[in-house]
């Protein structure tokens, strides 16, 4: 059996030793460097007893179609045992545009759920207690806009915002660094980001209002030290924002969240989590003096790398899958989703998804691995790794430091051509047998046929006379006069929260709405660079 | 010296996720070829005008969000309308096997589905545009 040269560094290229022992951890302090669990720097985890007291939230990311349908959905896995819900919305819920806009025919409904206007959210979350179940939301532009329509809703159904838990994605910045979902320029993008981190301190304290997400970056091609090192970096950009705002640190640290990509290499995975609680305990409360340890703690999501799924052979998906959310578990993650074996081709089949749920639970109740707390630390070579992953990310944070912060490195394209460069390298590596990747460049047989979700194709047409209908029979002076109040605003320095609630409350529709905020910031284009 | 191929690589739709045309773009031009990229979010007519602009031999398409049966037939109506149809159109990215099928009967010239290597697509566009 032939050995390669690649196959001793890791997947982001990170040369492995022949062997690990007491000597490449001379001078190593466990208890400056690990610390208990539930302790400063919090390298072994955020709690004490960690999956003893309590199990990760198993959280299926899942929307498609209209909200109909993926409310059955919703329904569906919550009965299967799933412990709390994720929306994924469709390309031009992203983009900020109705189901009738122009850029919208072929997408609506695709890639997530269209969501147009609150009679869409009303319908998403019928018959689901938001002030019980708790909501991950991935938006990011008009992440406001979305978020008020949650908040309508909760007020609807009676639950009190103040008891409201859930995550808004709503981070701006790995959308130019990597996902490329952006509307608005950078710097009005973050004012509305910070007028969430804001309103959320002060009406929402149990709501997460930004994930900070390495998660995109990963998949665009990053190294796992880019993923952590730039994700980090996000964070601090937030704080700096925040703080400009006049908060005080420990009036909303606490509740920016993250999320990580769980890709293929489980040690460096682990590492890669390990080192981002100790790095971002450090930030917290060495670079901004945070005094609560809620504002230390690193509380992370995790979804195993969509990436890493092949096309062919798709059944070793779920092989691949329960590998990555093993790292993710002994990594520490405070809430999972775990892909389907179908998704290389398309959203996942209810079959599928519940194959991905239930690799879960079996980690969860069957392999031991929830009993106690960082169960690989002490590890020469996890050890070991996570130093080194520590010490690079530190470095490239410097780096964007002396750049002058993320947004000027965004501006002169540093962490795109970074990860560009590393996913085609990555990609040369595949190609060249220098790495393997199974059923795809080694070990190819035939690919058996799986069955595929199908979007129906009257989903567009569908969401459109719905919007077109509720334009028709809402009040439309109330609807302009909180989109003209909105415009005031944004010109303004206030905070945008207040008057996107009155919008969605007015039944504006997202594309309504975001086209106010469009008239007022602009729109981004992005320099390409290959 | 031969003239070298030169090729468009276009993102077409609402899709950001541009990890696969940038690789592709990349293989490309250490290929030897001339390679403009388009950046995101074009439409149909942005493409097409595009490729007449930069007299390109060869269209490659990226598109992964599944609204490839409404974008890939507008381009080539409008590369027939343009009289353009001696650019090869190249797609790639998720394309199920049944839109594949279809879209290669109505005029596209090769369809590149997860997997495919580098090389492939390299030969490929060299022994189309020959």
């Amino acid at each position: 059996m032939k050995t390669t040269e690649r196959q001793h560094t890791t997947t982001s290229g990170v040369p492995v030793d022949p062997l690990y022992g007491p000597e490449q951890l001379a001078g190593f302090d466990p208890s400056r460097e690990l610390g208990p669990p539930g302790e400063f720097p919090y390298t072994r985890g955020i709690h004490r007893d960690m999956y003893r007291g309590r199990l990760w939230t198993m959280r299926q990311f899942s929307g498609f179609a209209t909200p109909e349908e993926t409310n059955r959905r919703y329904h569906y896995l919550l009965e299967q045992g799933q412990t709390g819900l994720s929306v994924a919305f469709d390309l031009p819920t992203l983009m900020g545009y109705d189901p009738d806009h122009p850029m919208s025919p072929g997408e609506v409904g695709k890639c997530g759920v269209s969501i147009a206007s609150l009679e869409d959210m009303e319908i998403l979350f019928r018959g689901i207690p938001l002030g019980e179940v708790t909501v991950s939301m991935t938006i990011n532009s008009p992440a406001s806009v979305l978020w008020a329509m949650y908040l309508a809703v909760a007020e609807q159904q009676g639950a009190d915002w103040t008891r409201l838990s859930g995550t808004l994605q709503n981070d701006i910045l790995k959308e130019y660094i990597a996902q490329k979902e952006f509307i608005f320029p950078p710097r009005p993008s973050m004012r509305l980001v910070t007028d969430t981190i804001e309103f959320g301190a002060k009406r929402t304290p149990r709501f997460n209002p930004v994930s900070i997400s390495g998660y995109h970056i990963r998949e665009a091609g990053s190294t796992a030290v880019q993923e952590l090192a730039f994700t980090l970096r996000d964070g601090i950009e937030y704080v700096d924002w925040a703080l400009e705002r006049g908060l005080e640190v420990d009036e909303f640290a606490p509740r920016l969240s993250f999320f990580f990509n769980a890709h293929n290499d489980f040690f460096e995975e682990i590492a890669k989590y390990r080192a981002a609680r100790k790095i971002w305990a450090s930030v917290m409360r060495e670079r901004y003096g945070a005094r609560s340890e809620r504002s230390w703690k690193l509380r992370f999501h995790a979804q195993t790398a969509g990436c890493s799924l092949t096309w062919q052979q798709p059944y070793n998906n779920v092989v691949r899958t329960a590998v990555q959310a093993l790292a993710a578990v002994l990594g520490g993650a405070q809430s999972l989703h775990t892909n389907s074996l179908d998704e290389a081709y398309a959203l996942p089949s209810e079959h599928a998804v519940t194959i991905a749920l239930r690799t879960q639970q079996v980690l969860a109740y069957e392999s031991g691995v929830a009993n106690t707390p960082d169960p690989l630390g002490g590890s020469y070579f996890l050890e070991k790794l996570t130093l080194d992953t520590e010490a690079a990310a530190n470095d490239y944070i410097r780096r964007i430091d002396g750049m002058g912060g993320m947004i000027a490195a965004i501006e002169t394209g540093f962490p795109q051509t970074e990860i560009a460069a590393a996913s085609y390298r990555y990609q040369r590596e595949i190609e060249d047998g220098e790495r393997t990747i199974v059923g795809v460049n080694r070990f190819q047989s035939g690919d058996e046929p799986i069955e595929l979700l199908q979007i129906d194709e009257t989903t567009g047409r569908r969401q459109e006379e719905k919007v077109a209908a509720l334009r028709a029979r809402r009040n439309n002076a109330e609807a302009q006069r909180t989109l003209d109040a909105l415009k005031g605003a944004a010109e303004g320095a206030e905070n945008t929260m207040p008057y996107i609630l009155d919008a969605v409350r007015a039944y504006a529709t997202l594309g309504e709405i975001c086209e106010a905020l469009r008239a007022v910031f602009g729109s981004y284009q992005e320099t390409t660079r290959l | 010296m031969p003239q070298p191929i030169r090729v468009l690589v276009a993102k077409p739709g609402l899709d950001g996720h541009d990890r696969g045309a940038k690789v592709i773009a990349r293989a490309l031009r250490d290929a030897g070829m001339e390679v403009i990229y388009t950046g995101l979010r074009q439409t149909p007519e942005m493409i097409v005008n595009a490729a007449l602009q930069e007299d390109v031999q060869v269209i490659g398409l990226s598109i992964l969000s599944g609204a490839h049966n409404a974008i890939v037939p507008r381009v080539l109506e409008l590369l027939r309308e343009k009289d353009m149809s001696d650019v090869k159109l190249v797609v790639g990215g998720i394309i199920p096997d049944e839109d594949a099928e279809n879209l290669k009967r109505d005029g596209v010239a090769a369809v590149f589905q997860p997997g495919a290597s580098l090389d492939s697509i390299v030969t490929f566009i060299r022994t189309a545009v020959a």
